[in-house]
């Protein structure tokens, strides 16, 4: 079984790096899309991931069932975009600054309920190997691909879709757009967005249950090193495009195994600045793609963070 | 008939929009919404308490006594105080620019990392020059960290919430490869750090307290933060280019430096509080720097109003919610994130009285008469 | 209204010590009918299967002891924090004997505590403690663990296929350096082919890089992976997924991985934190350095899995009876670091209480990865 694959050793492992790791990153980030398109943006993911996290485990333990673990993540963190998409409604509530008061709400309450589910042993989600074409263990391993990332991709095609050409799709660009020309089609604004969060909130809900279910795979305070925060980061580096978004995430994913990748085949110098890599390069794209002139192409018209 | 004034009676004279009690009642709304917001929060995380079958009464009693309840606990809460005082101005003074950052971490463990690193280079050099150079060092490290976030913001157009937040991450990474590479002290085995600072480099307590002097800076500067902002021409045009930034680009006010001016300050207030850290608290930088006394201090802010004298108290009463958790976990047998879920409970409501600004006639003596 | 969740007489008692901490420097109430109040505190979750969960079975094993009460504290970070915690014990609950367990808890924060409270006494979990140098109701205490890794690295040894073992790291510190060294050390003293990875992650507890890591060592063609952070939880659970057999560390882990466990490098806080406050208990002081392996109860081995043959098992079996004679050498010369320098010559030998051990700063010959 002795493979040693000497260099090619480390776009395997960012493969396999990118489908682990991109997963929470696709879901919060297609629940961002989904709220920025409709003129709000919610900092809270990050809670909401946490809590998601933590419910799914909790529920996946009480119950036996990984895929209630899902269901529960989920409600949880629709509740949690309905709570933001409620108070962002009443006026001059900034919508930011809600986003970071239930970031920490989230993550307050995931810990200080989550204590007992630290030792249980949950069940794991399951996956597919679609790696039997391959001798190599190395390529079968990163081709060990969860249900939940192909259930993101389906999600993001959806979402593609629904934006282009569906009703749905279109009530929630044009109330994104301009607050004036949805109300003049009769639209509610405040009502449309509100419920944009909290189905954004879902998504980012599963998210987490992905990051305690599967991969890593436990429940722990430190489960998530700021995914939900970095979903947030790489919408807008996705132009608000759920296809994108997908991009994004692999692309985040696989720069994230860079660092360990990197150590495996020797070269264990600066780590730290390795680990910095996916930070780096969204600011890069960040800094190479936005315009002090005009808004950004995609961007949703009424989102504060870019007006 | 020819109206005359009618003839000034003592009640008309009290509710008269230019009269003392008016301007009372103008003033107080910035006070009483978010000091009821405050009880508002206390009161549902009250109910979330009761849910769990513990009692509100033990644990404000035990929060009063962890926090405020002695000579002892005033110092705990106290030596908190000083590094949130400097990471909530961060937030604060961007914010008077409409710019919310929320990376001000980044800029406390760089100030922190430059002040160790300066202190290297200052063995044999007295304090009162050694420490004014550290904390230079420290606040420029901060101020160049935020600065640049500023001007992404101006010349790029990149949404500074997202840019601080990722040069926090970056920061941090930096600070870790530095302390455990280029800076590390060799002596420090277990915990890579750099070298320990000179003795004379120290910054130390308060006489007669164990609160060191980071407190009396955090201070200092809240009030020369407010000054900036209330009493100066520059505060004022923030305060414009903060409500339209194109009419201020208008008006011919210098928005890229006011912006660039904004968060550097901010950031270089962020960097004093890492220097602090080192000098006053572990003597060395390292990985303990990165405390999370930056995301405490936007919460603080945000309940502040990015108000920089309202930050003072706000800070000592969150330094007071987590001096006492610990007493919190050991007498109620709560989790130590009780704290953050009732910081939590309180930012959230302070948030929702927002939308109460403006609401009430009781502050809006313009409209008293027509009652 | 309900009363408060703490008796009368401890909150008197507290309210005693806090008009004695304003009266005069420091609290004095060390009355001989008082139970002895123990403060625990953790720089993590203490069930994180871990670092602190050992901690934590050690204190639970104190709860259990007659005329102790035992204060704990969780998720105590290591800043003014620590401090906060520490005094708030003495005062408010009128510990008089505190071990608060995490290495960066004692230089500045102990050292900034003891001398305000002479009476009460500090004892604190690694070999740092120094004679006229620190003060004198501070106290060092800790285990040989590198042996329990070298005996990991021989059941690794005698399991693997590969030849190639995996060891995710947090930091590369002496501590850490001392347990990866060990490891390669104990299965090249089977197989003197045997090779071994590390990956840093750079933290002590970071779920997602830990799991990256373990995968990577994995890609790698490592078999049998063992770790140093503060929860292997997520290592273990991760490299049994691969397939790989897992040594444990810290505490014991057997019950994520039933199947490939090994075996595993545990403390035994229980044994030292009951026979420490005993001590005290019957009058006496604590040494103020306190060192110990395998012999001396330290640390022990979590029970050989199902998985391990007959080979490893006596060879595991014989070493260890060698080391609970005491002096064993697990390093001995000639030995080379990885980077071609000479750290023992022919005929040399660090014994487990070598000083030399405390400030390792090499990775042996045979360990992939560096130091920086």
């Amino acid at each position: 079984m002795e493979s040693d694959l000497g260099l090619w050793a480390i776009p395997i492992a960012m493969l396999g790096g990118a489908i682990r790791v991109s997963t929470p990153f696709l879901f919060v980030s297609l629940g961002e899309v989904l709220t920025e398109r409709s003129g709000r943006i919610n900092l809270g993911l990050e809670g909401t991931l946490v809590f998601g996290a933590m419910s799914g485990y909790a529920v996946a333990f009480l119950t036996g069932n990984a895929w209630a673990g899902v269901g529960a993540a989920a409600i949880c963190g629709a509740l949690f975009g309905l709570l933001h998409g409620l108070i962002c409604s009443l006026p001059r509530v900034n919508d930011i600054a809600v986003g970071i008061a239930l970031m920490l709400l989230g993550m307050g309450l995931a810990f200080f309920f989550g204590k007992p589910f630290i030792q249980p042993v949950a069940p794991d989600l399951p996956s597919i190997s679609f790696g039997w074409w391959s001798d190599l263990p190395q390529v079968r391993a990163a081709l060990q691909v969860n249900v939940l990332f192909l259930i993101g991709i389906v999600a993001a095609v959806a979402l593609w879709w629904m934006f282009r050409a569906t009703k749905v799709g279109l009530v929630i660009r044009v109330v994104g757009d301009s607050t004036d020309a949805a109300r003049a089609m009769g639209l509610s604004p405040p009502l449309i967005r509100t419920l944009a969060t909290a189905a954004g909130g879902a998504f980012a809900g599963v998210g987490g249950a992905y990051l305690s279910l599967f991969y890593p795979g436990s429940w722990n305070e430190g489960i998530s090193s700021g995914q939900g925060l970095m979903a947030v980061a790489l919408v807008i580096f996705a132009r608000w495009n759920p296809i994108y978004c997908f991009w994004a995430a692999i692309l985040f994913g696989a720069a994230g195994a860079l660092g360990p990748a990197l150590q495996s085949v020797g070269v264990s110098t600066g780590y730290y600045l390795f680990y910095a890599a996916p930070y780096v390069l969204t600011l890069g794209v960040l800094i190479a793609t936005s315009s002090p002139t005009r808004a950004m192409t995609g961007a949703p018209g009424e989102l504060s963070i870019t007006k | 008939m020819a109206m005359t004034t009618p003839p000034i009676t003592g009640a008309r004279d009290i509710l008269s929009p230019d009269g003392w009690l008016a301007a009372l009642a103008r003033r107080s709304e910035a006070v009483v919404i978010p000091f009821c917001a405050l009880l508002a929060g206390l009161a549902a995380f009250s109910l979330f308490l009761l849910m769990q079958g513990k009692s509100p009464a033990d644990f404000y009693s035990i929060v009063y006594m962890g926090g405020f309840g002695s000579s002892f606990s005033w110092q705990n809460t106290l030596s908190r105080t000083a590094p949130l005082l400097l990471a909530a101005l961060c937030v604060a003074l961007p914010a008077r620019l409409g710019l919310v950052v929320i990376g001000g971490e980044g800029a406390i463990v760089l100030g922190g990392v430059a002040c160790g690193a300066v202190a290297g280079l200052l063995i044999g050099v007295p304090g009162v020059l050694g420490i004014p150079l550290m904390a230079a060092a420290g606040a420029l490290a901060g101020a160049v960290w935020i600065g640049a976030v500023g001007a992404l913001r101006h010349y790029r157009g990149v949404n500074e919430t997202i840019a601080s937040l990722l040069l926090a991450y970056i920061a941090i990474a930096l600070m870790n490869h530095l302390v455990e590479g280029p800076l590390r002290d060799p002596a420090s085995l277990n915990k890579p750090s750099t070298a320990p600072l000179a003795e004379q480099l120290r910054v130390g307590d308060l006489p007669g307290w164990n609160v060191h002097w980071g407190l009396i800076a955090g201070i200092v500067a809240c009030i020369a933060a407010w000054v900036l902002i209330e009493r100066t021409t520059w505060g004022f045009a923030a305060r414009i280019a903060g409500g339209n930034v194109r009419a201020a680009q208008v008006q011919g006010l210098p928005v890229g430096r006011l912006i660039i001016g904004f968060t550097a300050l901010g950031g270089a207030f962020a960097g004093l509080a890492g220097v602090f850290e080192v000098a006053a608290v572990h003597g060395s930088a390292n990985a303990s720097l990165a405390g999370g006394y930056g995301y405490t201090g936007i919460l603080i802010a945000f309940l502040a109003r990015h108000n920089p004298l309202a930050i003072i108290p706000v800070a000592i009463l969150l330094a007071g919610f987590e001096a006492s958790s610990g007493l919190i976990q050991r007498r109620m047998d709560l989790p130590d994130a009780t704290v953050l879920v009732l910081q939590g409970f309180v930012f959230v409501a302070i948030l929702c009285s927002e939308t109460l600004y403006g609401r009430f006639r009781l502050f809006a003596p313009e409209r008293w008469r027509t009652a | 209204m309900t009363s408060l969740p703490f008796s009368r007489r401890s909150f008197l008692k507290g309210s005693a010590a806090l008009a004695g901490a304003s009266a005069f420097a420091g609290p004095a109430f060390a009355d001989s009918h008082s139970p002895l109040t123990v403060g625990f505190i953790y720089v993590g979750p203490k069930d994180d299967f871990g670092y602190n969960q050992a901690h934590a079975e050690g204190a639970a094993a104190v709860k259990a002891m007659e005329g102790v009460i035992v204060v704990e504290e969780e998720n105590v970070a290591e800043t003014v924090d620590v401090q906060n915690s520490m005094e708030s014990m003495i005062n408010f609950d009128g510990a008089s004997l505190i071990f608060p367990t995490s290495f960066g808890y004692f230089d500045p924060h102990i050292l900034e505590l003891a001398p305000r409270y002479p009476d009460v006494r500090f004892q604190h979990a690694a070999g740092l403690w120094q004679e006229g140098v620190h003060p004198a109701n501070v106290g060092s205490y800790f285990g040989y663990i590198g042996l329990g890794q070298y005996l990991n690295g021989i059941v690794a040894g005698h399991m693997s296929a590969t030849k190639k073992l995996g060891f995710v790291a947090a930091k590369p510190i002496p501590q850490v350096l001392q347990n990866i060294n060990s490891y390669l050390l104990g299965a090249r003293s089977v197989d003197p082919s045997i090779t071994c990875q590390v990956i840093f992650t750079g933290e002590w507890s970071l779920a997602v890089k830990e799991a990256e890591a373990t995968n990577a060592l994995a890609d790698a063609g490592c078999d049998v992976i063992t770790c140093h952070v503060d929860g292997p939880k997520v290592v273990m659970e991760t490299a049994a997924g691969r397939d790989c057999f897992v040594c444990g560390y810290h505490a014991d882990q057997s019950p994520l991985a039933p199947e490939k466990y090994l075996t595993g490098a545990e403390w035994n806080w229980p044994g030292v934190y009951t026979r420490m406050v005993q001590t005290v208990l019957d009058g006496g002081t604590i040494d103020n350095f306190d060192r110990g392996g395998l012999a001396e109860g330290y640390i022990k081995m979590s029970p050989l899995g199902p998985a391990v043959t007959d080979a490893a098992r006596n060879q595991f079996e014989a070493v260890k009876a060698e080391m609970m004679a005491g002096g064993f050498a697990a390093y001995q010369g000639p030995l080379m670091d990885n980077a071609g320098n000479q750290i023992l010559g022919e005929g040399e030998a660090f014994v487990e209480t070598d000083i030399a051990l405390e400030s390792m700063d090499y990775l042996v010959d045979g360990v992939i990865g560096s130091t920086s």
